[in-house]
């Protein structure tokens, strides 16, 4: 028999928590910092609209693009809240989950050889997919000194000729670091003369809790080379609905909306009219599970500054990104040491990619109550070290 | 009252027992800070109290609890005032408030069996003056209570980890 897997297949890493993954399902009592998703359930409103909508029968494949009424009311959405302006019939993709909105942006805008600048630490699967788009995924460090931030000056030294997307994520997970306007505005002009197309995944963009978010596309001149990506998991919890969105100018989208077709026909339906739901009546849920959020952080961050563990204050998401270089071990020690002695987990922060070695990733979507437990078993950990 | 204050009421209600310090790293102001507010909106009456929600069904606790209607006559000059504070000065009854609808002063009243809750009605809130109508409700069960479910609800499962 011959080999079947394929030179791509082969080539993208496995993931790098799997051995954690499988570790801690045989263990009893871990509090996990491990988790990218609320703890919150979807609220209820929403929950119900999904159940109605079974009951109405409204299980059939939606058009492609998505409900009409869901793509209306974010388009009303965008607007108000980030002052972005997207024809609902004509620059918008309702896609599952941000995950394939990603998978079909980078797919859309990339040939073989090109490169795709991919600002790090990130999300685990921007690299992988660019790989599997047949492009070179070129990591642009992001360092703690800039509190995360994307800095022009290291984008600068990595664009060649060949460069054609740069990928960026703010607010960030794994940092939590955000970009502003002004920070926004020299990646917007690199952008713009070295003619790349930005793809700006945003799906933390309600977790912003310093200052309003600000949309990539609404930067300078960007909107006519931007793919802005965005969704309903982190805002609303609901990430097993897995509704995303994908939003571009009306070339760009009609790219993404030739391979959303054929590989997904269309977002589940039942998460579409949760979706649409939520748009229509969850706001005030949304607000207080944002507040709840800053609460935790305020109270994670100060517990890790006097655990010892020195971090930036993250201005959204909800990751903390603590450096653990002092304690003398890698990030994968720590995390798999702290798991076997404190039963804690948490994300070492070289799976992020470059610039996240010798960090940790805690997300802190979790209650109160497992915080200051988790805290207390990080506080000793380093005390026993 | 700013923003600040807001904040820490919504902590408090959610949960008063947090102390001074935790309340201070919440909300980024330092724990002296936070007392004095504390202090001032004791002082000021906008914290009224410090209670806790208690499933008395499952403490083992019989008590019987009633959502009482009213229908009042109001006084010329005073409304429901006058009346709405009397009836609230009686120990058993643990909520009042005046209502829009089919009736006005809403009751909740407690005691140890439905004949004490019965007798308290009919001994101290029916014979009152311009009292014309009274409802009584006896509450069967309660689900949720102050945005506390009392019925157990699976943990959702969640993975240990994801990206």
């Amino acid at each position: 028999m011959r080999d079947f897997i394929s030179e791509r297949a082969r080539e993208i890493p496995p993931s790098g928590i799997r051995k954690f993954f499988d570790l801690v399902l045989t263990m009893e009592g871990v509090i996990s910092l491990g988790v990218g998703e609320p703890d919150f359930r979807t609220p209820w409103t929403i929950c119900e609209s999904g159940i109605y909508s079974v009951e109405q029968g409204a299980t059939s494949y939606s058009s492609n693009r998505g409900i009409q009424k869901l793509r209306d009311a974010l388009s009303r959405h965008l607007a108000q809240q980030y002052n972005l302006s997207y024809d609902s019939n004509t620059e918008m993709i309702i896609t599952t989950g941000v995950s394939e909105g990603l998978d079909i942006a980078i797919r859309a805008v990339t040939d073989p050889g090109d490169e795709v600048l991919i600002a790090q630490p990130s999300y685990v699967s921007y690299a992988p997919c660019v790989t599997l788009a047949g492009g070179k995924p070129v990591p642009v460090r992001c360092v703690e000194k800039d509190h995360f931030k994307l800095n022009p000056d290291l984008l600068a030294e990595k664009i060649t000729p060949k460069s054609k997307a740069l990928l960026i994520n703010f607010p960030n997970n794994p940092t939590g670091a955000v970009m502003s306007k002004d920070d926004l505005k020299p990646i917007a002009d690199l952008a713009i003369d070295h003619d790349l197309v930005v793809i700006s995944d945003e799906v933390y963009s309600e977790l912003s809790y310093e200052k309003p978010h600000c949309a990539t596309a609404t930067v300078g001149d960007l909107r006519e080379r931007t793919i802005t990506l965005n969704g309903f998991s982190k805002a609303y919890a609901m990430t097993g609905w897995r509704i995303g969105y994908l939003c571009a100018p009306p070339e760009l989208c009609d790219a993404a909306l030739k391979i959303h077709q054929y590989v997904m026909l269309c977002a589940p339906v039942i998460g579409q009219a949760g979706a649409a739901e939520a748009l229509h009546s969850a706001e005030e849920d949304k607000n207080g599970m944002v507040n709840e959020y800053r609460l935790r952080r305020n109270m994670f961050i100060a517990g890790l500054n006097r655990a010892g563990l020195p971090c930036h204050v993250p201005e959204g998401a909800f990751y903390a990104f603590p450096s653990i270089e002092k304690t003398g071990l890698s990030d994968s020690e720590f995390a798999e040491r702290l798991l076997h002695e404190q039963k804690v987990a948490v994300v070492p922060g070289s799976v992020f990619g470059e610039g996240g070695a010798g960090h940790i990733r805690c997300a802190y979507a979790v209650s109160r109550q497992d915080l200051s437990e988790a805290l207390k078993r990080i506080e000793s950990f380093i005390t026993d070290l | 009252m700013d923003e600040k204050d807001l904040e820490i009421l919504r902590i408090l209600e959610d949960n008063s027992r947090l102390s001074a310090e935790e309340v201070a790293t919440m909300t980024g102001l330092a724990s002296g800070e936070v007392t004095a507010r504390v202090s001032a909106l004791e002082a000021a009456q906008v914290i009224k109290g410090y209670s806790t929600v208690v499933n008395w069904e499952k403490a083992g606790n019989s008590e019987v609890s009633a959502i009482i209607e009213l229908k009042v006559s109001p006084e010329r000059d005073y409304g429901y005032d006058r009346i709405a504070e009397r009836l609230s000065r009686f120990r058993q009854v643990k909520t009042l408030r005046l209502m829009t609808g089919t009736y006005d002063l809403q009751l909740i009243v407690t005691g140890r069996t439905m004949q004490e809750v019965s007798r308290f009605v009919s001994e101290h809130v029916a014979p009152m003056d311009r009292i014309r109508e009274t409802a009584t409700h006896i509450i069967m069960k309660t689900y949720k209570e102050n945005g506390n479910a009392f019925f157990e609800q699976p943990e959702p499962e969640r993975l240990p980890y994801s990206p």
